[in-house]
């Protein structure tokens, strides 16, 4: 079966990366088939939703200025719809991990993730939120943000040039195209009751 | 006056080490007597407790103070210790120093030394129920997985005091009354530049207190640096204050370079000159859009971060990162400067004068931005000098506190600058420090960048470096302060024990004492303008 392919404008569907993982969820998702009728309107509010996903301003150490750079004039991220950085977790729909997550950061970013409405997206910027980088070895560091929260897109570098940002961010507009939001992520948090 | 000869007068026990940095050895009873002296003496004034580092040499545990005197110049390190490993306890020195303040509680946190007469000994970075104490030898990390619990903040703290009689005793002191009115700011808050958080008591909007809670982003690197080769250490510096990373750098390798004797050559020392003025560049110009950002002019902000991109431009060509550069080795540079480095930098140069002129024009001149600023904030330059806040924050409270003109290093003694200097110690002046120092970065690198010698940008090392037994301490102005890097070591290929003179910590511990009766919106101007980066206070 032909399967649906996210559109995003100026980069071709080949020339992504991890595609098979993209092809596993769309056929877990439909595997009980799709409403039509509601897989168009899922179309239009998952082009509405990809389009303008907001971060959390979280940014722990080094990978925070990187962040900063994306959101200034050259790099730009208001292009992709990223641009509204909000303080507070509840009125975010993503959160980019920047930088290093200690023993004694992890039950606040828990918490700030907990505050997140459903649905809700979570990026690891850099190699400390992804494994622990560097710092792996260390007494006081969380060895990936996995431990303690799910992960979408992980964004590897020490920092990530602003480039491996939108890659990692175009990913994630990718991944929210394919979902079903009726019946699908809308509702996740009932499902777990 | 000789020190040494001094110091012997008051405490004829004192032992004198000649490796490395002199380092005279105190016994405990007699250390905050010595300590006195020196501090008040006329002819020694040591008012500036540089750095106070924790130690454990197995056997003992203690504390090396590196003091010096802004008066004279001169400068000590001291050590005293004790043997008892269950129940270390030594003489607090925060009555002489405020800096030990942070300090102390800092040592506390990672080797369990209690101070006999800190009124604050709490941990300073890890959580309260955190088991054991890090950076001790025999330190057991399976007592510590992760706890997902949520801290329980306390509202008192606990002070071991000695009585009359000359017996310890514990008393309990309380930060917050239950009355009192608190507001947690952090740790996640824009406005705290990272992840710091304070806690603040509030009379109506005025600022009662402010109590600073550290460690949201201690990494350990300190204790890593333990079972690193010397240059595997080099990495972890440019991610202390990035935005200071050539200078941590540089002021490691230096450190190294000094204890080793290695004379890397006078390109080198020009090149190394040239990007620490240009991370400082860098740096302000972050600093001018953060600050701009925190007032709510965002357009400032745009054109601070447009610009620093032509700075990343050129450490990129040459160094391969933009924000982190892992540029400075041990005994020279990582690579060679690119082919069109000296044009950019000129350019680069050129492009950003006029440009100032329009960042006055834009915010300085502001309403708002003068009234949110003057004399608000105000850092004298006694307070300055005792909580050690050194950088822009106490050059503008008129403290002449620049590494580059008191130690210089590198090509610093060779060229042509200014020292800025303000007296106010408002946030006006720490504003405008920093703005006056860019241009006094271009002026230096406009002395250098057209002659840099022919020559080799790395010296020959040996595969393993072994530093050679002592203790030796090098510090750089980074970009907001003085970072200094202490080394003891053993002759081993590992550093003993290696310590980080934060340039943050004392910016944060004055934090207290500048927002007391200031407006609550007034703690974001002052936090903006001391210009702290959070992971090289928690390193």
């Amino acid at each position: 079966m032909e399967i649906k392919k996210p559109k995003i404008k100026s980069m071709q569907y080949e020339d992504f990366k991890d595609n098979e993982y993209l092809e596993k969820m769309v056929a877990e998702i439909n595997a009980e088939g799709t409403n039509v009728l509601l897989g168009s309107l899922d179309d239009l509010i998952n082009w509405g939703r990809s389009n303008s996903l907001w971060p959390l301003t979280f940014a722990t150490s080094c990978c925070g200025i990187e962040f900063m750079a994306l959101g200034a004039a050259r790099y730009d991220m208001a292009r992709f719809g990223f641009e509204v950085a909000r303080a507070s977790p509840r009125q975010a729909d993503m959160i980019m991990v920047c930088g290093t997550i200690t023993d004694r950061m992890a039950p606040v970013l828990k918490r700030l993730y907990d505050q997140m409405p459903d649905p809700k997206y979570v990026i690891a910027v850099g190699g400390c939120a992804v494994s622990g980088g560097p710092f792996k070895k260390s007494y006081h560091v969380v060895n990936g943000v996995d431990q303690i929260m799910p992960v979408d897109v992980y964004i590897p570098g020490c920092p990530p040039r602003p480039e491996s940002f939108y890659y990692g961010m175009m990913q994630l507009q990718r991944k929210v195209k394919l979902e079903k939001f009726f019946g699908g992520v809308n509702r996740k948090e009932k499902e777990e009751k | 006056m000789n020190i040494k000869d001094r110091i012997l007068e008051i405490v004829p026990e004192a032992q004198f080490a000649e490796q490395g940095d002199l380092t005279a050895t105190i016994p405990a009873e007699s250390f905050h007597a010595l300590a006195e002296r020196l501090k008040n003496d006329e002819d020694a004034q040591f008012d500036f407790l540089l750095s106070l580092t924790g130690m454990d040499w197995g056997e003992t545990l203690g504390v090396v103070y590196h003091l010096e005197s802004t008066k004279y110049g001169h400068n000590i390190v001291l050590k005293t210790m004790t043997d008892n490993r269950e129940n270390p306890e030594l003489p607090s020195v925060t009555d002489l120093w405020e800096a030990a303040d942070f300090n102390e509680r800092e040592v506390f946190d990672f080797f369990g030394i209690r101070f006999v007469n800190h009124s604050d000994m709490r941990r300073l970075y890890l959580r309260e129920d955190w088991v054991g104490y890090p950076l001790r030898k025999d330190y057991d990390d399976s007592l510590n997985p992760l706890r997902m619990t949520n801290e329980v903040t306390e509202d008192t703290t606990e002070e071991l005091s000695l009585d009359d009689e000359g017996n310890l005793i514990n008393k309990t002191n309380v930060l917050f009354e239950d009355k009192e009115y608190v507001v947690n700011i952090g740790p996640q808050h824009p406005a705290t530049h990272g992840v710091l958080r304070f806690r603040t008591s509030l009379e109506g909007e005025t600022i009662k207190k402010i109590e600073p809670y550290c460690g949201y982003i201690h990494r350990g690197i300190e204790k890593m640096n333990e079972s690193l080769t010397y240059p595997q250490t080099l990495a972890l510096t440019d991610r202390l204050d990035y935005l200071g990373a050539h200078q941590n750098r540089h002021a490691v390798c230096m450190c190294v370079e000094k204890a080793m004797g290695v004379e890397v050559s006078e390109r080198v020392q020009y090149i190394r000159t040239i990007m620490d003025e240009l991370q400082r560049i860098d740096s302000h110009l972050l600093f001018y859009s953060c600050a701009c950002m925190d007032l709510g002019a965002l357009t400032a902000f745009f054109y601070g971060f447009r610009d620093r991109e032509k700075i990343l431009d050129i450490f990129e060509a040459t160094t391969g990162g933009r924000l982190i550069q892992n540029y400075n080795t041990i005994g020279g540079v990582q690579t060679d400067i690119a082919p069109d480095f000296v044009k950019n930098v000129k350019e680069f140069i050129a492009y950003l004068r006029p440009l100032l002129k329009e960042y006055h024009d834009v915010f300085t001149g502001n309403v708002i931005t003068q009234q949110r600023f003057k004399g608000v904030g105000v850092l004298t330059r006694e307070d300055a000098i005792s909580f050690g806040a050194t950088g822009g924050t106490g050059r503008a409270s008129g403290w002449a506190c620049d590494t580059r003109k008191r130690k210089p290093y590198a090509m610093y003694g060779k060229v042509d600058f200014k020292e800025i200097v303000y007296t106010e110690g408002d946030c006006f002046a720490r504003y405008m420090v920093r703005m006056d120092e860019i241009l006094e970065s271009m002026k230096i690198i406009e002395q250098l960048i057209d002659n840099i010698p022919e020559g080799d940008y790395q010296v020959k090392m040996k595969p393993i470096i072994r530093v050679p037994e002592g203790n030796y301490f090098a510090s750089v102005e980074a970009s907001r302060g003085e970072f200094g890097v202490f080394i003891e070591s053993h002759g081993d290929k590992f550093p003993y024990r290696m310590k980080y003179r934060s340039t943050g910590l004392p910016l944060v511990s004055v934090i207290d004492t500048i927002t007391r009766g200031a407006k609550i919106a007034d703690l974001i101007a002052i936090g903006a303008t001391l210009d702290y980066v959070v992971p090289d206070i928690d390193r």
